[in-house]
């Protein structure tokens, strides 16, 4: 109920902000912070619930990217419909994916996912329709009314994108499922031998995160009207995804979301107000802290504090 | 008779090194069998392939009839083979209750207040049931041996497996556990143990094999272990 009255209100900013902001520039970077959101709740499905470390975030990105370019300069095809078409080929190779490299464990896996993107890029830099290695200029149509910009349409787009996403994962970590793939990681043989289908559940987590990975990758061409393989494979996707809910915390939803929130905003600031190569810089750097520091993430230190607060509530009756 | 598990010949090789040697054995339903063997000799390899967290080179494993050794774990144990870890492995993210859930959602398909009722049901029969809210990263040896224990029984297995759920424990929590175990088997169910506390599995056991070097060396009842020399040379080297 709690987390419904939250989407609401989540809806209602979103809603309020679109018709209230001017500056066509905050729903440039908004978008942004708001994909950012989509990938780190993706990410954090597979790699948070069930403990599978994956740097491949930009081939499903990147694959959701290219679907949507494609499909747009074969056939105009409507934006929502190059969502569901980039969803569900990145939710394919995530399946194919996952049969593949989803029997590797740990480091093993992670090195998998990396081959991946390298494979995905080479394959869209050879790919001469899709423009190549020298990318492909997309004309963007008009904005659908009630929008006035493109981008602020993107913007809206992106944010009930990141409320799915949101609502999705959080559905998996309450349900049976979640806590198949919690048993997953913290040991996957006893997971089995208490009737796990581990693979099964492990394949299951990889297609939706890949999914909405692709479906967040989709207005990318739109947004910049233009798309080439190198920055659209390039690995800060993959950091920015892992960093956000290790940041925020991977055991509960909200811990992705705030990461992405706090860690995207920065970076936007960064990079307009220092430079853009330091914001690559801020976020190894906040990586190692929370690493280090808060192995649990905001959410964990949030729990922590909250304990002891009401421990001492207790000592001091 | 008819066997519920049935394992014959079968031969399990990690590179060059031969964890077991055509080993066959037959339990019968109901039984009490104990399972000992110095380290190294291929007890716990040997479960591995029952419970099918390890496949079997050669030879067949049948558990109630059905021919069980290309199947994965998971299946292994809905279709009743359950077992504890030698260490215990808890999902030490999760309370102790929660652990339970795993198995009772899904081995017993329980919807989640059927789950939580089927957990806290056995959790009190475990003596638990003061834990059921702590995390299980949190509990003392004796209560994880307890929560290995108690997660095999949410399973519903016919043919529990206990690999050394006793080991490291004190006399009277000894005496406990085998009075779960017990019980457990006085309502049906059929127990293998595997154990290194030689008064406990012979006390237990009705029938009992010994490995060394994953052959079995010798099988009968635990007076007829205890008198015969080779399990003596095994264990004592003499």
């Amino acid at each position: 109920m709690r987390f419904w009255l939250g989407t609401a209100i989540a809806a209602a900013a979103l809603a309020t902000v679109a018709g209230t902001v001017k500056y066509e520039y905050f729903f440039f970077a908004g978008y942004t912070v708001l994909m950012f959101v989509v990938l780190a709740t993706a990410w954090n499905i597979l790699g948070g619930y069930a403990g599978y470390v994956n740097f491949g975030t930009p081939a499903f990105f990147g694959l959701g990217a290219y679907t949507a370019a494609v499909l747009y300069k074969a056939t105009a095809l409507p934006l929502a419909l190059q969502i569901a078409a980039a969803a569900t080929m990145a939710g394919l190779l995530g399946l194919a994916a996952g049969l593949l490299t989803l029997r590797l464990r740990g480091i093993f896996f992670a090195i998998a996912t990396i081959a991946l993107v390298v494979i995905m890029e080479t394959v869209f830099i050879n790919w001469r329709y899709a423009g190549g290695a020298t990318g492909l200029q997309l004309l963007r149509p008009a904005p659908i009314p009630p929008f006035e910009s493109y981008t602020k349409m993107l913007f809206v787009v992106m944010g009930v994108m990141a409320i799915a996403a949101v609502a999705i994962a959080r559905y998996i970590e309450r349900s049976w499922v979640g806590r198949g793939l919690r048993a997953i990681r913290d040991s996957e043989e006893a997971a089995e031998a208490n009737g796990v289908p581990t693979l099964r559940l492990k394949v299951f987590a990889c297609v939706v995160s890949g999914a909405l990975m692709g479906a967040a990758g989709a207005p990318m061409p739109m947004y910049l009207s233009f798309i080439e393989p190198a920055s659209t494979f390039n690995l800060n996707y993959a950091v920015g995804a892992l960093a956000s809910p290790m940041i925020g915390g991977t055991a509960h939803w909200a811990g992705p979301v705030i990461g992405a929130m706090l860690l995207a905003s920065l970076q936007q600031i960064v990079t307009v107000t220092v430079s853009n190569e330091i914001n690559v810089l801020l976020v190894g750097v906040l990586l190692v802290i929370f690493i280090v520091a808060a192995p649990e993430g905001i959410i964990g230190l949030a729990q922590k504090l909250r304990r002891k607060l009401a421990s001492r509530r207790k000592a001091a009756r | 008779m008819t066997a519920l598990l049935q394992v014959n010949n079968v031969s399990k090789r990690f590179g060059g090194f031969t964890a077991l040697d055509g080993v066959s054995v037959s339990i019968a339903p109901g039984e009490r069998f104990g399972l000992i063997g110095p380290n190294g000799s291929g007890k716990t390899t040997l479960i591995n392939c029952v419970s099918g967290l390890l496949w079997n080179d050669s030879g067949s494993i049948h558990f109630d009839g059905r021919e069980i050794s290309r199947l994965p774990a998971y299946k292994r144990t809905r279709g009743g083979i359950a077992r504890t870890f030698q260490v215990p492995r808890p999902f030490s993210s999760m309370p102790v209750l929660e652990n339970l859930l795993v198995p009772c959602q899904y081995v017993v398909q329980a919807g989640e207040a059927e789950a939580r009722s089927l957990a806290m049901d056995i959790l009190g029969r475990i003596g638990l049931a003061g834990k059921a809210d702590t995390p299980s990263n949190q509990l003392s040896q004796v209560e994880l041996r307890k929560l290995e224990l108690a997660r095999a029984m949410a399973a519903r297995p016919r043919l529990l497996i206990s690999d050394e759920a006793m080991a490291g424990l004190a006399g009277a929590e000894v005496d406990e556990v085998l009075g779960i175990l017990f019980k457990l088997n006085e309502s049906g169910i059929t127990i293998i143990m595997i154990e290194h506390i030689m008064q406990a599995v012979m006390r237990f056991s009705q029938r009992v094999i010994c490995l060394d070097a994953g052959r079995i060396i010798c099988e009968g009842t635990p007076k007829d272990i205890v008198a015969n020399l080779d399990v003596q040379r095994a264990y004592l080297g003499a």
